[in-house]
């Protein structure tokens, strides 16, 4: 298995002296391929600036973070962008998809910042509307969508081409509970089946139980973790 | 609940071995009640002496083992069971509560640490459910049905954990005094989770205790 985001020693400080917020402080934290990670703990913890540090839109005060082997805190500013529209997919937990644009126009968007034909980035986004079922949608613009919808856009974007690391800060926040369970789905199966690594911020307990490791924050610090879960077989066998 | 009426269901349609009905008992459940023969057996028995249900006549597998059937009152009974809902108090207690209690009012635990044990190993637990619902997603309903059962709960439990948590640093903050001892104050640095990172976790145990 290889090793897609890699965290060490991660540490953000936000100020100084007597003022200074730690909000995190020497954070190690690796993610597989193929593995989903979700991170829990209280307001404030430290989860999403965990998630922003990773995915390039942070710079930590000291440690690293390598994405597919490359250690974002030494890379130029261009390199780190480069990096995120082709490899890292981000989801928020607002969507922030762009009112002016269409479905299938939001999930290009990355693809064709990044010089790919606009031809070309219409049929790749296609496919990954497809991917989240929702490819019938792909002319609309948010404003005419679901909530539930919307947060399948905001996904197809983030796994459009070949992303490596998938980040979701919180992304069945503002959905009901079914559908909530829905993206959970959608984020394990592409874990599953396309190797990706995601990481997952969550409040809900009931939605980090679809991760393979659940990681807990608190103040800054990795407090606990739980999992990774033994093979399916010898649970079944445990029961007996 | 008990094996009791679960057995009862079991016969409700029609007569059956002890073996019989503790596969068919642990399909229903999806193996998260797995029962041994002997319980079947004992179980059977308590229901023939209580006339809940009868050997079917005269039948038997060639092996001695007598092939059982409800009877009327067993029936009553199954219907009154499936009419009365389940009442917290009718559960075992709940020894979790319990240990956090005496961990609040025995002096030297670490209450937190006890917490966060409890909540990654329930959470562990949620996990494994979990996994086992996406596995019959297609599949049994009878399962899937035990198994949101047991998810809520786990649910439940790791929402009350982090309920007791951010109650237990209020009560500090306040200058609470657990009911063992009668500590004035706390330090206020162990109050302020949010801002004074980690203070309440590693030095709360040692710093109250120090002040006694
Ligand atoms: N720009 C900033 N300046 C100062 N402090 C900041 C800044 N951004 C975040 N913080 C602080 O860093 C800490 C961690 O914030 P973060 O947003 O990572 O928490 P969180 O775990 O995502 O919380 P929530 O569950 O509420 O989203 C908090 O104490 C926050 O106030
Ligand atoms: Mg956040």
């Amino acid at each position: 298995m290889s090793t897609i985001l890699d965290i060490r020693n991660l540490t953000r400080t936000h100020g100084q002296g007597k003022q200074a917020v730690h909000a995190l402080r020497s954070v190690d934290l690796s993610v597989e391929a193929g593995e989903l990670v979700a991170v829990m703990g209280p307001s404030g913890s430290g989860k999403s600036t965990l998630l922003t540090c990773a995915g390039g839109l942070d710079q930590p005060t000291a440690g690293e973070v390598l994405v597919d082997g490359n250690d974002l805190t030494t890379l130029s500013r261009n390199a780190v962008a480069a990096l995120r529209r082709r490899r890292i997919g981000y989801v928020f937990q607002d969507f922030n998809l762009i009112p002016a644009l269409t479905a299938a126009e939001n999930v290009a968007l990355p693809l064709e910042l990044d010089g790919t034909r606009t031809r070309a980035a219409r049929k790749y986004a296609e496919a990954a509307l497809q991917e989240v079922a929702i490819d019938e949608l792909a002319d609309r613009f948010p404003e005419d969508m679901s909530g539930g919808q919307r947060q399948r856009v905001a996904i197809a974007r983030a796994i459009v081409g070949e992303r490596r690391l998938l980040l979701a800060d919180e992304p069945t926040g503002a959905l009901d509970s079914d559908t909530g369970e829905t993206v959970l789905q959608l984020l394990r199966d592409r874990c599953d089946q396309h190797g990706i690594a995601g990481v997952l911020v969550t409040h809900d307990a009931r939605h980090a139980a679809w991760a393979d490791r659940v990681v807990y924050l608190r103040d800054g610090v990795l407090v606990g973790q739980s999992g990774p879960l033994p093979e399916a077989d010898a649970l079944l066998q445990e029961s007996h | 609940m008990s094996i009791k009426h679960g057995l009862l269901a079991l016969l409700r349609e029609d007569p059956k071995y002890g073996y019989q009905l503790r596969g068919e008992f642990e399909a229903a459940t999806g193996a998260t009640w797995p029962l041994n023969i002997g319980q079947v057996y004992t179980t059977l028995t308590r229901l023939e002496r209580d006339g809940l249900v009868r050997p079917a006549s005269g039948e038997g597998d060639g092996d001695g083992r007598s092939l059982y059937e409800i009877t009327d009152d067993g029936r009553a009974e199954l219907a009154r069971w499936f009419d009365t809902p389940v009442t917290r108090e009718s559960r075992p207690r709940d020894e979790l509560a319990i240990k956090l209690a005496l961990a609040l009012a025995v002096p030297g635990v670490d209450v937190s640490a006890v917490v966060q044990r409890q909540r990654m190993s329930t959470m562990r637990s949620l996990q494994e459910l979990t996994r086992l619902k996406r596995g019959n997603r297609d599949g049994d309903i009878s399962w899937q049905l035990v198994l949101e059962s047991m998810i809520f709960a786990a649910e439940a439990e790791i929402r009350w954990l982090d309920h007791c948590e951010s109650m237990l640093l209020r009560h500090r903050a306040a200058g609470g005094t657990t009911p063992a001892a009668s500590r004035a104050g706390t330090t206020p640095a162990a109050g302020r989770a949010g801002t004074t990172p980690a203070a309440h976790r590693t030095n709360d145990v040692p710093e109250e205790q120090a002040k006694r």
